[in-house]
């Protein structure tokens, strides 16, 4: 399910002295079966856009198509519901949206709306809990009972209980210490690799963006500043740092080895393997020189 | 809707009346409610909605703006007039329906005790369209400070005041993010059935009271860890002034009592 923004302008509060335009010109292109980076600075628009995706906002002029419906300002928000469960969205601090008596309650939650019996979301409970990484036991809890770490991965496993076809995550691990966020990533992106979900992330983690996705979007300002593959968009340091933005750690140690040395790399460096994989390679071509 | 409310919102401008004591407009306030009975014939009316639009234009807060946030309140003012013309039995019968009449004396006490009500919700809008919430708070308590000695918490009650004023954005914007997230998860909030609202509500309730009484200790807990005491010896950073313009207009609001109770009938 291809998305599609087509001129899309957003103005808050329009035709009113609050008026406020968060988005302008936005011309993008989600294929289906990607994983899409969204970044930029507080204030780019990240978050407006994100919710043209599933229809919770709609665009003040221009068109959102995701899949065969196109979303308008015309559009009616009760017309909209078909296209929540195909986009699910996991917005930030997920915990905060988790409210009934029972973990499992609360998975079959979002399902339930959409008209699945309960039986069968029952069953998906039980194998998205695993999946999210907690014990079957969970599932008869309260929800305020668990961890905040806990709690973060039930409402995730809620989002995912609408089996969406494209899940949009907005900062899905702020707050989370280092292992739970390496952990929540690495399921994202097993779900992405394996059921070929349409994944979009928001994120301010540069080293995120570097080894998930396949495809960078980059926000300045309300506006689409570039678009293009990670590699591509960390190439040109200098003016990602006018934007308020930097490189990965990684790319920026690429950076100050060829300054230093005065060589170029040929890996791209995107994540701590392939730069420890580049910096080895580089070694070795060393030590044979000494020989 | 939530545009449309002006009820406690406060519009910033540099006018006498914005420029007033707290303390002498929570003071004008509080007489104007009492005054605002002693009105009961044409003349005490009109000195009353004259004097009313007086202060009104003295705060040169726009009257379309003021007009626009009564529309919320005008069918209680509706249904306040229908009451009393269709209740009250006195002087001449103006119409008649089937066995209903319209009296006269109905007419005008629909008309009297609607416009009395106008008078009273412009006059307390305009305290809080002209006046900091925090300018209201400091003025409530040391109004009430008198009271410390009958061992009312006052400067407590003036503390819950300011932090309620002060949590109403965050708790709306709380609102329409978990309605976001709820709607994402195929929750209708427009419509639906009677048990589908409910649970609706349900899954916006829960979270939000959760995250209040979560947010609640916090504060309480940020503010023991800088020394927050309670009232007890504690100055203000910013000094309420009384200048001769707030006695003024309190010597000005005292006369209307005057006038109007040699006018009335």
């Amino acid at each position: 399910m291809d998305i599609i923004f087509q001129k899309v302008e957003h103005v808050y509060n329009a035709n009113s002295p609050f008026a406020r335009r968060a988005l302008y010109d936005v011309d993008i292109m989600i294929e289906s079966g990607s994983y899409v980076a969204v970044v930029g600075h507080t204030g780019s628009g990240k978050s407006t856009l994100l919710q043209h995706l599933n229809g919770l906002l709609q665009p003040t002029s221009g068109t959102v198509t995701v899949g065969n419906q196109t979303i308008t300002n015309k559009k009616r928000q009760r017309d909209l519901k078909p296209l929540r469960k195909q986009v699910g969205i996991v917005f930030q601090f997920p915990e905060h949206q988790l409210f009934e008596e029972t973990v499992e309650k609360d998975i079959c939650f979002g399902p339930m709306n959409f008209g699945v019996p309960e039986e069968k979301a029952k069953r998906k409970a039980r194998e998205l809990i695993k999946l999210v990484g907690l014990p079957e036991d969970v599932l008869s809890k309260s929800p305020f009972d668990l961890s905040g770490g806990q709690m973060r991965r039930v409402a995730i496993a809620g989002v995912l209980a609408m089996e969406p076809d494209v899940i949009v995550l907005d900062e899905p691990t702020a707050g989370l210490d280092p292992r739970g966020r390496k952990e929540i990533m690495e399921m994202f992106y097993r779900l992405h690799r394996e059921k070929q979900m349409t994944t979009v992330l928001v994120t301010h983690s540069m080293e995120d963006a570097a080894a998930y996705a396949d495809y960078m979007i980059v926000m300045h300002k309300g506006t689409v500043w570039k678009t293009g593959t990670p590699q591509q968009i960390f190439q040109d340091s200098d003016s990602l740092e006018e934007i308020g933005l930097n490189v990965p750690e990684t790319v920026r140690l690429k950076k100050e080895l060829e300054k230093k040395l005065g060589i170029t790399l040929p890996s791209p460096c995107l994540t701590i393997e392939e730069t420890v994989d580049a910096i080895q390679k580089l070694f070795s071509k060393v030590n044979t020189h000494d020989e | 809707m939530m545009n449309s409310m002006i009820i406690g919102k406060y519009v910033p401008g540099n006018s006498v009346i914005h420029r007033m004591d707290p303390r002498a407009k929570l003071l004008i306030i509080f007489m104007y409610v009492f005054i605002v009975f002693l009105a009961n014939n044409s003349v005490t009316y009109a000195v009353l909605t004259v004097f009313t639009f007086g202060f009104l234009a003295l705060s040169r807060i726009p009257l379309s703006f003021v007009i626009r946030g009564l529309k919320p309140i005008i069918w209680i003012i509706v249904f306040t007039f229908l009451l009393h013309v269709l209740m009250t039995k006195e002087g001449d019968v103006l119409y008649q329906i089937g066995s209903f009449s319209i009296y006269e004396g109905g007419v005008k006490q629909g008309i009297f005790i609607s416009l009395r009500f106008l008078l009273l919700i412009i006059i307390t809008t305009l305290l809080t369209l002209t006046t900091t919430p925090i300018e209201v708070t400091d003025g409530v308590e040391i109004l009430l400070a008198p009271l410390k000695k009958m061992r009312v918490p006052v400067h407590e009650l003036a503390l819950m005041m300011s932090i309620s004023l002060r949590f109403i954005p965050t708790l709306m914007e709380e609102t329409e993010k978990i309605m976001k997230a709820q709607t994402a998860r195929g929750v209708d909030f427009t419509g639906g059935r009677f048990s589908e609202r409910m649970k609706a509500i349900v899954s916006l309730l829960v979270p939000l009271f959760i995250s209040s009484f979560k947010r609640a200790e916090e504060l309480a807990t940020a503010m023991e860890a800088r020394g927050y005491r309670g009232g007890e010896g504690r100055t203000k950073f910013r000094q309420l002034v009384w200048k001769w313009t707030d006695t003024a207009f309190l010597a000005a609001v005292l006369l209307l009592a005057v006038v109007l109770f040699v006018l009335r009938s």
